[in-house]
């Protein structure tokens, strides 16, 4: 399908031009990796007058790590997330969350940044960085500000960016404790499929439970009721069986063309479990290898 | 407004002056008679219009052509100097791993991607490398033999 929608493309060199040119073109899109806008411009729901290719900000390609704090830059693809070894060494649920992200044609392309913009409900990166407590930074002309990803997603589609504000990074804190997690996707097919259903959980020592889900409800979030259960608790048989049963409390998915509502709410009773259980496993140094299927 | 982009195409610098709205795709295809990728899905999902940017495989349907201004693109045809078939294409041939062929450029692509990064990769990495890109004659056995006994014979 061509674009049949005209627009000015800009590829500016520093920040400070790319901020202008926003503030200018009210009706403008932001361009990191494209493949959510192109498919935008395509159908025809995008259709700005001025696209802002942002791939010119050497800057926001960085991936830092210093104090406890990771740093991902606007322009930070999931190809290049899997592939650094800070990253790998220090956060293995980036990693086994980012090699579910489409394929590896679209994860060469495909930034985290955009991803969190998009704000589908079933975007991979949202379970992940919800369970990290992560920070969104934004810019516009009118200065910096910091969105706890919490605040961050405010409906299907719809994030806490205000007009004329672009992402700059997303930072992820690194727990202090001692911790370990599990990301579990189902899709249709392994490979290539949006999420039908994702959970990602984090065990941290001294019992303390991370629970965020995806594709579930309009948005990805915190299963804060679940995590009141399991909190302080170790987990056992009873306590699984307890947090199971208040799946059907925390999540609201609907039927669409990929799952039933039935079949979601049952599959995230079975995806808790084993998330919960890798994690766990993995917090006492044994359990299955980044990336294992568990479905 | 027509912008003027320049760019390596297979090797060769070229120049062309196109519409923004342009996909890299329509480009290569229409404007430059580049037939390797293919139009399939046009969103994304199916790989079929698999080409190197940067030496990294993309969607070239999911890619302005504007993009690439002063960048460098690769398809099937920069991959076979000279016209002859690369090792990995005979092998494709040797396991009848297509019927209709239009999966086949895209997946000798992600194929490539893999195994120069990892080239002796198990079955499972190659499933993998090649997810995203949809065969609907095959189903997919004598394409992964194919890359698989390339990986065995590379030494």
């Amino acid at each position: 399908m061509p674009i049949i929608n005209e627009f000015a493309y800009f590829k500016p060199a520093t920040m400070q031009q790319a901020l202008k040119l926003l503030a200018k073109y009210k009706n403008s899109a932001i361009l990191a990796g494209g493949t959510d806008l192109l498919n935008l411009l395509k159908d025809g729901s995008a259709q700005p007058e001025a696209v802002i290719d942002v791939k010119g900000l050497a800057g926001l390609r960085k991936i830092t790590f210093a104090k406890g704090r990771l740093q991902i830059g606007t322009l930070v693809t999931f190809s290049e997330l899997i592939e650094a070894e800070t990253v790998k060494r220090y956060f293995p649920l980036i990693v086994e969350t980012a090699r579910t992200v489409g394929s590896t044609g679209i994860r060469n392309r495909a930034t985290m940044a955009g991803n969190i913009c998009s704000a589908v409900p079933c975007l991979d990166s949202g379970p992940l960085l919800l369970a990290y407590d992560a920070i969104v930074s934004v810019v516009s002309t009118a200065g910096k500000r910091e969105i706890p990803i919490a605040k961050w997603f405010l409906g299907a589609r719809k994030t806490g960016l205000k007009p004329g504000e672009m992402v700059s990074g997303i930072t992820v804190p690194l727990p202090e404790a001692k911790h370990a997690g599990c990301f579990i996707k189902l899709g249709r097919y392994a490979g290539e499929d949006l999420a039908q259903a994702s959970i990602l959980t984090m065990a941290l020592a001294g019992n303390r439970y991370r629970v965020a889900f995806g594709s579930v409800a309009p948005f990805p979030f915190r299963a804060t009721r679940i995590e009141t259960l399991l909190n302080g608790k170790e987990l056992d048989a009873q306590l699984l069986a307890e947090a199971k049963d208040l799946v059907v409390a925390q999540i609201s998915p609907i039927t669409d063309l990929r799952a039933s509502k039935e079949y979601r709410l049952h599959i995230c009773r079975v995806m808790l479990e084993r998330s919960l259980q890798a994690s766990v496993e993995r917090l006492a140094g044994r359990g299955p290898r980044c990336g294992e299927r568990l479905l | 407004m027509k912008k003027h982009i320049e760019f390596i195409l297979n090797g060769e610098k070229r120049g062309v002056d196109l519409q923004p709205n342009q996909t890299l795709l329509e480009m290569l295809r229409d404007k430059l008679g580049i037939k390797s990728p293919k139009c399939g899905c046009d969103r994304g999902d199916c790989g079929s219009c698999t080409v190197m940017l940067d030496n990294r495989t993309v969607r070239s349907c999911l890619v302005l052509a504007v993009e690439v201004d002063g960048r460098e693109v690769k398809t099937l045809e920069g991959t076979m100097p000279g016209g002859e078939l690369s090792a990995l294409q005979k092998s494709f041939l040797a396991h009848n791993s297509f019927q209709c062929g239009f999966c086949t450029p895209g997946v000798i692509l992600s194929a490539g991607e893999l195994l120069e990064k990892n080239p002796h990769p198990g079955r499972e990495e190659i499933q993998e490398a090649i997810s995203g890109n949809l065969c609907r004659c095959t189903g997919y056995i004598p394409i992964i033999d194919a890359i698989a006994d390339y990986a065995k014979e590379e030494k």
